[in-house]
């Protein structure tokens, strides 16, 4: 299994993204933003980070990136396309998913271990989880909170498509504090925790983030 | 040289931490009349001679795919 990561100009969680595509024990092949190539992926992740030094809006320059093209037509094909971070930002920027992501609702950059609690375990990057899990990963952003008008609040919830949530205070003012969503076919997820900083106890918080990325393979094995 | 001007603003049911913060700030410094602060964007735009009727529609194609994000903000397009 080939599972491409994107670099943008201003990316900086590519190379821990690579290696949790590594942890799983699939191979990481390093896609670039100027590169309409997907090089015969089979899945991508758009890492975090701040592409485009978060210029107008966070994500908004990077979605029409030449590389996106690509990686829209395919996502809309069913490809399985995860976005961490700023890699959410860029798939609502590219109305892949649905909402947006604005300042954080107290201003204050964020960074530190969140615990959430995984809802939907159909998508492709989290059948490997099981429904109700807390899992402990990093959370590290300033414009992370999700939102989104009331009739897409209520499509999300009613369709399982609410992905993990934050367990405890609301860390950014997100509503109904959802951390992550899918899209109706369940092969895009967006989310705003890091599980590729979760995958080594040595340089992690825990574990708990390889799931996503053998859900994924799991995924892709079953097709 | 003609100038398109686009305002864009957060819609007012997103909240807006900036303006927020901004109003709290002011009566701080003795200012006392604001009962809310929303901050948003301005985009000056020249272009060559007169601004035309079917640069004002360019402009406001723009700003709907990329100058604003129609999910959380609004925007006008005006020629200054």
């Amino acid at each position: 299994m080939r599972i491409g990561v994107v670099t943008f100009p201003g990316t900086l969680d590519d190379r821990d993204a690579a290696r949790a595509v590594k942890y799983a024990g699939a191979e990481a092949v390093s896609l670039w933003h100027g590169d309409a190539d997907l090089k015969g992926v089979d899945a991508v992740i758009l890492p975090g980070g701040f592409s485009y030094g978060d210029y107008l809006r966070c994500g908004a320059i990077s979605r029409f990136a030449p590389v996106m093209t690509e990686i829209i037509a395919q996502a809309n094909k069913g490809m399985p396309l995860l976005g961490i971070c700023n890699g959410f930002q860029v798939l609502c920027e590219a109305h892949l998913l649905p909402g947006a992501l604005t300042r954080n609702h107290e201003l204050h950059f964020l960074c530190r271990d969140q615990t959430l609690k995984i809802e939907n375990t159909t998508s492709a990057w989290t059948s490997n989880f099981t429904k109700g899990q807390e899992i402990v990963i990093p959370l590290k952003n300033g414009e992370g909170s999700f939102q989104c008008d009331d009739e897409t609040l209520k499509l999300l919830e009613d369709n399982n498509r609410i992905v993990a949530r934050y367990v405890g205070e609301n860390p950014n003012g997100s509503r109904n504090l959802i951390a992550g969503i899918t899209n109706e076919r369940g092969n895009v997820v967006g989310l705003m925790p890091h599980p590729e900083h979760a995958i080594d106890s040595l340089t992690g918080p825990s574990t708990d983030g390889l799931p996503f990325f053998t859900s994924v393979l799991t995924a892709l094995v079953g097709k | 040289m003609g100038k398109i001007v686009v305002d864009v603003m957060l819609k007012p049911e997103i909240l807006d931490p900036q303006g927020k913060a901004v109003a709290a700030a002011l009566p701080r410094l003795g200012f006392s009349f604001a009962t809310d602060v929303r901050q948003g964007k301005r985009f000056e735009i020249t272009v060559d001679g007169d601004v035309t009727p079917a640069q004002i529609a360019e402009v406001e194609k723009a700003a709907e795919v990329l100058l604003a994000n129609p999910v959380i903000e609004t925007f006008t397009v005006r020629a200054e």
